[in-house]
């Protein structure tokens, strides 16, 4: 997939370790204020291609990476555009040294002193709320605190591009949440591409504008959240992703948190904090929705649809039915209950779920 | 009882009474072996930094060198540094033996595998992404090493201490390439050595205190510098 302003163009990128291509990328290019999500299982290669990117790997001949235009080709060019770059480790990986001789390092490698550094590093102990802890030892911070001191380091030196390798994995969710809003926050008001290394697709659909699979060391699909959630490209990634329903909606009313959202042509319910006007992704879990021949009159469901079966698929003891309701949606029915109702693929059905089924997710 | 009593006197005595040839002695073994642990100090964390740094065939047979070499017989290096400086020697053009040049050199070559080894156990100790994080935050290969070094000054420190430690206690070495010249290549553990051998308990331990004083000292002062309270 690519945009009209690229930031960065690489291609031809191989990675080999002991006799092996680890990493084959034949193309692979970032936009201007492009948000990449980078999914795939462990060992897909998603660490090893942003370090490749920054030169941290040794890459195959016939790998050319380009930075707004100018190729990156010999050991000072690569310097300089890595200087362009942060990265944000799996760890913290802080210095044995003050939080502020943390968020300085990165400003003091770059030949940044006195005055200039000083207000830099304390601009960005004030964004992300560390300037109180300045003077502490990194090596005395909670794990959330150090993850935070990481960030403000990989920020303060004012990146125009950014990686993220799972920065928050292992946090209980409110620090998880807090980091990542603070993160967004800070890549918005910066205008900034980056690309985020996640295993959680909420994230990656609430971050991004764009999600890429890797799978063996090669990208298997490159597009926006919802087409790689709801159309996706094999049935690696249909695994990968758990073939989650995810709908692309706007919020027309919200009571009470009660709310309706228009999908297409159609009105779905929901509950969430959306306001009126929002986008938002409506994500559905296949195992909340049911299926039935009539339309389910005294079910609590709020939401019915007349669908028509597009697809089963064997999942052991279960099927999976892509139904057509005027929008994508996936069920699991037991082969019991199949064969029970007479279901038959291209006929037609009434498709049900809560509202309470429905999870809205802001899309920005 | 006594002897010793008499002995650690005397020591004082020596010390408070600023004795011309006992703080000769002294300054001399200070001198020769501060130099010999600087020395190892840049070739040792240079050396291990490089070795730990980088992967090469035969890097696992030169680690295990190294280590053999940290228990390196001192007269063993006497033997050698000797027969490089003697006046037919390799070296001999150079008419360092029975200097304390002499010294220096075969107390580098003791203390210099003590402080590579600990270099490389200390950068290997770090975590094996730190190396990832600094080239990510823009170092050059030259700033890469000396964050590197800088994250491991505690360990390093420890190297320090070993190295000081190991050359201004030997004898062996400082004996065979130095002499014991009065007044000139005569050293804290040479002259320990002498006058135990004349019989002069009272002095050879006074001697004795005074370079356990200076290694109590100099860990003490570096032990400080190791401890010191950590920013809060």
């Amino acid at each position: 997939m690519t945009t009209p302003a690229q930031v960065l163009e690489l291609s031809g990128l191989t990675v080999r370790r002991g006799g092996a291509a680890i990493l084959d990328i034949p193309s692979f290019s970032l936009g201007e204020n492009d948000f990449v999500s980078l999914i795939g299982p462990n060992g897909a290669g998603k660490t090893t291609l942003l370090l490749a990117i920054m030169g941290l790997v040794e890459a195959g001949k016939g790998c050319s990476l380009s930075y707004r235009g100018t190729p990156v080709d010999s050991a000072a060019a690569q310097l300089a555009f890595r200087r362009r770059i942060a990265m944000v480790l799996q760890e913290p990986l802080l210095f044995d040294a003050t939080v502020y001789e943390n968020v300085a390092s990165g400003l003091k490698i770059r030949g940044v002193g006195g005055q200039e550094l000083k207000e830099r590093v304390y601009a960005y102990l004030e964004r992300f709320k560390l300037a109180e802890m300045a003077k502490r030892s990194a090596r005395k911070l909670s794990g959330g605190e150090a993850r935070r001191v990481s960030l403000a380091r990989a920020f303060a030196v004012e990146p125009e591009l950014i990686f993220f390798d799972e920065p928050f994995a292992n946090l209980d969710p409110p620090t998880r949440q807090s980091l990542t809003d603070d993160m967004d926050r800070v890549i918005r008001e910066r205008g900034i591409a980056a690309i985020l290394v996640t295993h959680d697709q909420s994230e990656a659909l609430r971050l991004s504008n764009r999600v890429v699979v890797l799978n063996g060391g090669s990208i298997v699909q490159d597009g926006t959240p919802a087409a790689v959630m709801n159309a996706p490209v094999n049935e690696f990634v249909a695994n990968f992703v758990g073939m989650e329903t995810i709908l692309e909606g706007v919020v027309l009313v919200n009571r009470e948190q009660q709310m309706t959202l228009k999908v297409g042509d159609l009105e779905l319910d929901a509950v969430g904090e959306q306001a009126p006007g929002e986008q938002a992704y409506c994500c559905i879990r296949p195992e909340n929705v049911t299926v039935s021949i009539d339309p389910p009159y005294s079910s609590s469901a709020r939401n019915v649809f007349k669908a028509r079966i597009v697809e089963t698929a064997s999942l052991g003891p279960l099927l999976r039915l892509r139904l057509d309701c005027g929008f994508p949606l996936t069920s699991y029915v037991t082969r019991e209950s199949f064969a029970k109702l007479g279901l038959v693929q291209g006929g037609t059905v009434f498709a049900s779920f809560k509202a309470s089924s429905v999870h809205p997710i802001t899309k920005r | 009882m006594d002897l010793i009593f008499d002995g650690i006197l005397q020591a004082f005595r020596l010390l408070f009474t600023l004795d011309r040839e006992v703080l000769g002695i002294a300054w001399l073994s200070l001198k020769v072996s501060g130099l010999a642990t600087l020395i190892s100090l840049v070739l040792g964390i240079g050396l291990g930094t490089l070795i730990a740094l980088t992967s090469f065939p035969g890097r696992k047979v030169l680690v295990s060198l190294v280590n053999t070499g940290m228990g390196l017989p001192p007269v063993v290096v006497g033997l050698f540094v000797s027969i490089l400086l003697w006046r037919n020697g390799p070296l001999g053009f150079l008419e360092l033996l029975y200097t304390p040049s002499a010294i220096v050199i075969a107390q580098s070559v003791i203390a210099t595998p003590i402080v590579m080894g600990i270099t490389i156990a200390a950068m290997q100790n770090l975590p094996a992404n730190l190396r990832l994080q600094i080239l990510a935050l823009g170092a050059t290969r030259t700033q890469l090493v000396w964050m590197l070094i800088k994250e491991a000054r505690l360990p390093l420190m420890a190297g320090v201490m070993a190295g000081f430690g190991g050359v201004i206690s030997e004898v062996g070495a400082s004996i065979m390439v130095g002499g014991n010249v009065k007044g000139y290549t005569r050293v804290l553990t040479t002259a320990t050595v002498m006058e135990t051998g004349r019989g002069n308990f009272d002095i050879a331990i006074a001697l004795s205190v005074i370079l356990l004083l200076f290694c109590f000292l100099i860990n003490y002062l570096l032990t400080l510098i190791q401890q010191r309270e950590r920013p809060r």
